[in-house]
């Protein structure tokens, strides 16, 4: 027995409350979705069959696992619509991923250079547009992208353009909801483990006769490959899932893996197949997810 | 379990009934052995302390000091082995049961209560009446001389206020026993050497006992009347800080208590009380037999840097004893000026180096030798040890 | 002062474009919810209008009592099992199922909204619960949770242990170390956890939309069918006035945590 063990064991009482509202509200949701995933469409309320009735008796389950089909999943390999829609998603992703990290960094670098007593004040800075709702933020890009909004007058005044540019319902306008929505996650990641970095180490490698770029490139971003992995997790897993970014900012010529998810579900009640694509979305995220997870596991784990 | 338990004195009076006289034993530590995993991190560890005394834990880092440490202070619990604290075992009893208190290492202050209330914690939990909390808060403050910081939080503090607030903390109890985990070891060494003295007065002035554990060896010696030198999880030697440095039990404790010369002996011949030891480096050394007789084993010779003498003509013979005096004759190697010593590096003629340390008595160098100087330099047979290696 | 010089002129121009971008829309949204104007964007004057045309929307002011509703409830039950998750990972050492409670604890951080809520959905149906208040704040629960339980551990993480041990080696038993040593220290994590859950519920669109049942819409979701139809005025108001209403709980909140902790600990992450 260790002091640790005389705290473990009703530290580890704590534990159940949340462990059975977890395993209530996340786990047993998943075996649903998984369920209905292998389920016939049905114009019904619900609208999926077959429905599990428990008391029906043994020979109905087994009925109900009989009736289990692939399908849903077959329909999402063949038709064009989810495939392109997965490619987007993964590919918008990425690129939205490389655009924040190029944003990102200067800024977290930045801060982390700050002087010790202004890198409070800037990680708040940071983080209270976070705290802003995700909703109003879009909407305020709305505001300023829109056909007579602030940036085609701002252009036309300057008589850089001569007629409106149209902003809204592009992939530029969408590009730059994703960034200004998602930059806090890339930044706080990056200014962590650049400001715990030792300034002396900068320093030793500019005596060692580095100048400045070779500092950065052999020194600094080396050592903040933790912060830039965390940033780029925290922002690729959601962004391929994102619904009401694209679905606000870019046009409805294709469409990513979110919206097409919340189609199938609110404008087709296809319960089934959107079950299936939530399927597909999450077993093309299981990597990066497990990755983060013991990312951020570690990290709290190890302290 | 609890209620054999010796009750902690909680109350005005100073320590209670089942408090032993000085010099009775207070604690007895019975082959207590503690495994992290496959580590033994304490390994068959028996010990006595006696009331009053200040007995110093010391060894290198990961020697299992401090693991002994917590499981007095209850934070670990032996695998085997027991714990008496006036004749009751509580190797399994929780922390807060048992009548000892600690002084951490980082202190350990409550960041979010003032220091009046860092020193009342612990009396709070003992439910001692408000007056009487006050009372004693006071009594601690002025003991540890942190009058007029009462409202401030520990981190309106300096390092050495700290110390104090945590020290004050652990005393108010009454505790039977105070354990210190290297209590000095955040303060600069100025501050440090005046804390020393005035840990070991108060010591003397409360008649507690002190549990201290430490890797500074100067520090054990200078607070300690008692050391147990810890080596891998077990005490390799326990003795009053001059039996250590003048008769260690092995060649490990001798380097690591103090500097020292080691010949290794090649050979040996009785010759009266003295022994005449062939050694390789240094040539045959005659020494005083020593008080367990030496096997059939390897053994070596050890000197004591500053029982060496050195002069430029040899020892001048005052009793006519000469052969009884180890004579060996050098070259100044190298010079390390310490201030109130000097320390010579002496390349012997038979090949070995010897170290010597030179008190400097006058403040002009008249006395001083100069590198590549021819030298003899000479001890006498008492002031060798000979060890096992 | 070498600090300064560490700062270069990229760093600097760095930060303000940084800042710029992060708050200047915003910015133009506040300003232009006092515009007299019905046109979104031309200048018409300032006017307190479209508030009290907010004011007047029934449909709003409902939406905006229901999401209030439920990001009070979901965040204080939210803060409560979210701390027992803390207290539970960074105290408990290994226990049966730990990897399975800290991998449910983390994924949700990161899932993409439209499987939690299409998921927790699914649930309600197959449970045949009635779709409103309570589903929607059980959702909103299940996802800030996660986010308090990550706040309160990193806190607890950087808390050092033998604060927890002096308290003990001082006379408390372990639960009564826990109250008074361990709880006030990660007082102000636990505020900053219930705001993050309260802003986070009082945000949400996607699981709320999954969730709720017809007559129950939360703001986010009035607000979306609204934007969806084009710019209005009177949502600039109602945007505006949210930002308020978060900004004066965050002001609130790192007060209270003045206060409780005066010691000036660090503010814990987001």
């Amino acid at each position: 027995m260790s002091a640790r063990r005389i705290f473990a064991r009703p530290a580890r009482l704590a534990a159940i409350a949340p462990y059975v509202w977890m395993v209530l509200f996340f786990l047993v949701p998943f075996g649903f979705v998984l369920k209905i995933s292998l389920s016939q469409t049905a114009i019904a309320q619900p609208p999926y069959e077959p429905v599990f009735d428990l008391t029906a008796g043994w020979t109905a389950i087994h009925a109900a696992f009989a009736a289990l089909s692939i399908d849903n999943f077959k329909l999402l390999a063949s038709d064009d619509i989810y495939v392109f829609a997965y490619l987007r998603s993964l590919t918008v992703a990425a690129a939205a991923t490389a655009l924040l990290l190029l944003i990102g960094y200067p800024i977290g670098y930045g801060m982390a250079r700050l002087p010790k007593r202004w890198q409070p004040v800037a990680m708040v800075l940071v983080i209270v547009p976070f705290w802003t709702s995700f909703l109003i933020r879009i909407y305020a890009w709305i505001n300023i992208l829109q056909h007579d909004g602030l940036l085609n007058q701002i252009l036309r005044a300057l008589h850089l353009v001569s007629r409106p540019v149209v902003w809204l319902s592009t992939d530029t306008a969408m590009y730059i909801g994703i960034v200004y929505s998602y930059l806090p996650f890339m930044i706080l990641p990056l200014y962590a483990t650049l400001a715990k970095m030792e300034p002396a180490l900068e320093e030793a490698a500019g005596d060692l006769g580095a100048p400045p770029w070779q500092v950065f490139w052999l020194v600094t971003f080396p050592l903040s490959l933790p912060g830039v992995g965390a940033g780029v997790l925290l922002c690729f897993i959601p962004v391929v899932g994102e619904f009401v970014i694209p679905d606000l900012l870019a046009g409805s010529s294709s469409l990513m893996i979110g919206q097409t998810l919340w189609l199938e579900f609110f404008t087709n009640k296809d319960w089934p197949v959107a079950s299936a694509a939530a399927i597909v979305l999450l077993v093309v995220l299981l990597l990066p997810l497990l990755l983060y997870e013991r990312l951020q596991r570690r990290q709290l784990e190890e302290r | 379990m609890t209620d054999e338990l010796p009750r902690r004195d909680a109350g005005a009076k100073t320590a209670g009934d089942a408090y032993p006289a000085a010099g009775e034993p207070l604690l007895r530590v019975e082959g207590v052995v503690k495994t992290f995993g496959t580590f033994r991190a304490v390994d068959g560890v028996s010990l006595e302390i006696k009331a009053g005394e200040f007995f110093a834990l010391l060894g290198p880092s990961g020697c299992g000091k401090t693991t002994l440490l917590r499981m007095l202070a209850g934070f670990e619990a032996p695998d085997e082995g027991r714990i008496l604290l006036g004749g009751k075992d509580i190797a399994q009893a929780l922390p807060h049961e048992r009548p000892i208190n600690m002084m951490f290492q980082n202190y350990a202050l409550f960041p979010h209560l003032s220091v009046r209330d860092n020193i009342a914690f612990g009396l709070k939990r003992a439910n001692m009446a408000r007056s009487d909390i006050a009372t004693r808060v006071a009594e601690m403050v002025a003991l540890v001389k942190l009058e007029g910081l009462e409202k401030r939080k520990p981190d309106q503090l300096s390092g050495g206020q700290r110390q104090r607030v945590a020290l004050a903390r652990a005393l108010a109890r009454r505790p039977q026993l105070l354990l210190l985990d290297e209590p000095l070891a955040a303060l600069d060494k100025k501050l440090r050497e005046n804390t020393q003295g005035e840990l070991m007065e108060l010591q003397r002035r409360l008649g507690m006992t002190f549990i201290i554990v430490t890797h500074d060896q100067e520090e054990a010696m200078t607070m300690a009347s008692r050391i147990g030198v810890m080596k891998s999880g077990k005490l390799a030697q326990v003795g009053a800080p001059r039996d250590l440095y003048e008769a260690p039990r092995s060649r490990w404790i001798a380097e690591f208590v103090g500097d020292i010369n080691l010949f290794d002996a090649e050979s040996k011949l009785r010759d009266g009380h003295r022994l005449v030891v062939g050694t390789r480096d240094a040539g045959a050394l005659v020494v005083a037999e020593p008080r367990e007789p030496v096997g059939e084993g390897k053994f070596s010779v050890a000197i004591r840097p500053e029982k060496v003498k050195l002069s430029r003509r040899g020892p001048v013979s005052e009793t006519g004893h000469a052969t009884a005096i180890n004579r060996l004759d050098g070259v100044i190697a190298d010079i390390c000026y310490l201030g109130g010593t000097t320390t010579y590096k002496v390349k012997l003629d038979t090949g070995g180096m010897l170290q010597a340390s030179v008190a400097n008595s006058a403040r002009l160098d008249v006395d001083a030798y100069s590198l590549n100087q021819q030298i003899v330099a000479w001890f006498t047979p008492d002031d060798c040890v000979v060890l096992p290696s | 002062m070498r600090k300064f010089s560490r700062l270069s002129r990229f760093n600097i121009a760095s930060l303000a474009l940084g800042f710029a971008f992060l708050y200047l829309p915003i910015l133009i949204l506040v300003i232009y919810s006092f515009n007299a104007s019905r046109l979104v964007t031309v200048w018409g004057g300032w006017s307190l209008r479209w508030y009290r045309e907010f004011f007047a929307d029934r449909a709003m002011i409902e939406a905006s009592w229901m999401s209030l509703r439920v990001a009070v409830a979901s965040a204080t039950i939210a803060t409560l099992l979210g701390t027992l998750a803390a207290v539970a990972l960074s105290r408990g050492e290994r226990f049966r199922g730990r990897t399975l409670f800290s991998g449910m604890l983390y994924a949700p951080l990161v899932m993409p909204e439209v499987i939690t809520g299409l998921s927790l959905l699914l649930l309600f149906v197959a449970l045949d619960a009635e779709r409103g208040f309570w589903t929607v704040t059980i959702a909103h629960t299940t996802l800030t949770m996660c986010f308090v339980a990550v706040v309160v551990q990193s806190r607890l993480g950087s808390l050092d242990r033998s604060l927890e041990e002096a308290a003990m080696d001082l006379g408390c038993a372990p639960a009564r170390a826990f109250l008074s040593v361990t709880l006030p220290l990660i007082a102000p994590a636990i505020v900053a956890g219930w705001m993050l859950a309260f802003t986070l519920s009082l945000d949400d669109l996607v699981i709320a939309s999954f969730t709720t049942g017809p007559g129950s819409a939360t703001l986010p979701i009035r607000i979306y069918s609204e934007v969806r139809l084009g710019v209005k005025p009177e949502i600039n108001a109602i945007c505006t006035l949210v930002i308020a209403l978060i900004a004066l709980v965050i002001v609130l909140a790192s007060l209270a945590s003045k206060l409780s902790s005066a010691q000036g600990e660090s503010a814990a992450p987001l």
